[in-house]
């Protein structure tokens, strides 16, 4: 519980960081310091957590999925497929209300994710480094096509800014979908067992009496929604689905009847943090979040590699 | 019992069992034999329900597990198996606990708890209880993974290959535990478990089922089947049944 508590300290910190650090000045700006609030550090706040808290969830429902910690959402070509479906309506109905658009992509992802599940189950467990390499590739065919369908038909720029996570742009009115983040939390943790048990493999899920196929395509349509918002809203985010899921299992296990809520605040809070450093370092241009949490997150990945384990359970 | 008709599974071009038809009688502990590739592990997951015959069916005391309800089958039977992927991080008491989940489905009474705490102290698994599955030592492994099909509390506990890559001293005490559990009278569970080890087979089972490329070769009480002859044909090598003191061994032949 300690580190429920921690996180929550932490989160809180970060959140009234964010609040407070910005182009403009609160305090002694030309504009209205409420407004700036309302329209923009507030959505902005609540859309960096969310997106974090979003992908650190699909990354551990990936891994336990497929029995990896390896694998991580930017590497099943979830955001990929998004992007295609994103693509696809774009051309068909250009004008498509915000939510039509996201539900063509999260079933756009849902595919995707899915082929890459068929595809898992080819792939030999010895070496669990092969499985990210399938990863890689298959994400790899996928993004292609969508640059090659952006291609032809000058989207290029679209692709530019759904590959890039970065949340200057979230404004009021314009991030709200994101709370589906939450929502869809709340549902995994009601799953919370079944999606640790799906760790334990195949066999041994069924033999405890669990509806494999149903767990499974639970577990992948919160992974295929989550995703699909964050690209939606914000743009990917690689390594965030990576490395928060294990940070948590490293340091707190894989029982997550009792960590999820971690790897949700971890997820949230790490990506607030990369969002802050990204508005500070340039000061009063901008880095993108995703650019900050890939350098800082390959190298907490290494240490991660390396670090050894200690963990006692109470 | 344990009911196998006509049993087929295809694993693509090729017959992993063919018409396979034998019984399994309740209580003791069957041992599944044969050489490598005979098809032992498949039979076990058929019976198992997690492969769907192809052809035949098969019974587990009167339930056709190809089409019983996942729940329902947790209710018969548990399984120890061998994982291909990552071993999870969790710790002994919850991985043992883990047994129980078909019963609670995610709202754990006091009653599970304590079956829980018996079950790991019935395996001597107190000292261990907080450390992570994946720090133990092989032996160590398989007999929390046992803990946990233990506390599931099913008429049937299938095992597959459970001794692989343990030694002799993890290997007694696995059998010995299995003995004790199959001998209860209270609890009443029968045990059907892979073996690799014919001296292992000879010595603990009081059944055995005795398989060869996928097809039956002998099914019976284990003194009548583990005979030198059949032992030899089975093997397509030379064996031979010799008391030693108080235990059977199988040997070279000649």
């Amino acid at each position: 519980m300690r580190g429920h508590a921690l996180s929550l300290i932490g989160l809180v910190l970060l959140a009234g960081a964010s609040l407070a650090v910005g182009a403009t000045d609160l305090w002694r700006g030309d504009l209205d310091a409420q407004l700036v609030l309302a329209v923009s550090r507030i959505p902005r706040t609540c859309a960096a957590l969310l997106a974090g808290a979003g992908l650190a969830l699909a990354g551990v429902v990936i891994q336990q999925t497929v029995q990896n910690r390896l694998v991580e959402p930017g590497l099943t070509g979830t955001p990929e497929a998004a992007m295609i479906g994103l693509l696809g309506i774009t051309l068909v109905a250009p004008g498509a209300a915000l939510l039509t658009k996201m539900t063509v992509a999260a079933t756009a992802a849902l595919a995707g994710t899915a082929g890459f599940f068929a595809l898992a189950r080819y792939v030999p467990r010895r070496d669990p480094m092969l499985l990210p390499l399938v990863g890689l590739i298959y994400a790899g065919i996928l993004g292609a096509v969508a640059m090659w369908i952006a291609w032809t038909t000058d989207l290029v720029q679209f692709i530019g800014i759904w590959q890039t996570g970065e949340f200057s742009g979230v404004l009021r009115g314009r991030y709200e979908l994101m709370w589906l983040i939450a929502g869809l939390a709340v549902v995994l943790y009601l799953l919370a067992d079944r999606i640790t048990i799906l760790g334990l493999g195949e066999d041994y899920a069924r033999a405890l009496g669990l509806n494999y196929r149903a767990t499974v395509l639970a577990g992948l349509a919160i992974v295929a929604v989550n995703v699909a918002v964050v690209v939606v809203t914000v743009g990917a985010m690689p390594f965030v689905g990576l490395v928060v899921p294990n940070i948590v299992s490293r340091l707190w296990g894989d029982n997550l009847r009792r960590n999820l809520p971690l790897v949700a605040m971890l997820g949230g809070g790490l990506v607030l943090a990369a969002d802050l450093i990204g508005r500070v370092v340039r000061w009063p241009y901008e880095i993108p979040a995703a650019t900050v949490f890939a350098i800082a997150g390959a190298a907490i990945f290494l240490w991660l590699l390396n670090a050894p384990r200690k963990r006692r359970h109470g | 019992m344990i009911e196998i008709e006509g049993l087929t599974v295809r694993r693509g071009e090729t017959a992993a069992l063919t018409e396979v038809t034998c019984q399994v009688p309740e209580g003791g502990i069957t041992a599944i034999i044969g050489p490598n590739g005979a098809g032992k592990s498949t039979l076990l997951h058929a019976i198992a329900g997690l492969i769907r015959p192809d052809e035949g069916h098969i019974r587990v005391s009167g339930t056709d597990v190809a089409r019983a309800r996942e729940r329902d089958r947790a209710m018969l039977l548990s399984l120890l198996t061998q994982s291909a992927g990552a071993v999870p991080r969790l710790s002994v008491r919850e991985l043992v606990a883990f047994g129980r989940w078909p019963h609670h489905r995610g709202r754990p009474t006091a009653e599970d708890a304590r079956l829980t705490d018996a079950a790991i102290e019935r395996f001597d698994l107190e000292p261990l209880a907080g450390r992570e599955v994946e720090a133990l030592s092989g032996g160590q492994r398989q007999r929390a993974f046992l803990a946990m099909a233990y506390v599931q509390d099913t008429p049937w506990m299938l095992l597959d290959e459970p001794l692989a890559a343990l030694d002799p001293k993890y290997t007694r005490d696995i059998m010995d535990r299995l003995r004790s559990i199959a001998d209860d009278r209270t609890t009443r569970r029968s045990v059907v478990i892979v073996l690799h080890d014919l001296s292992i087979a000879a010595r603990h089972s009081d059944w055995c089922v005795a398989l060869k490329s996928g097809r039956l070769h002998g099914a019976g009480p284990a003194s009548e089947t583990m005979t030198s002859g059949t032992l030899t044909a089975l093997y397509d090598t030379p064996l031979r049944i010799a008391n030693a003191g108080k235990s059977i061994v199988v040997v070279d032949g000649d």
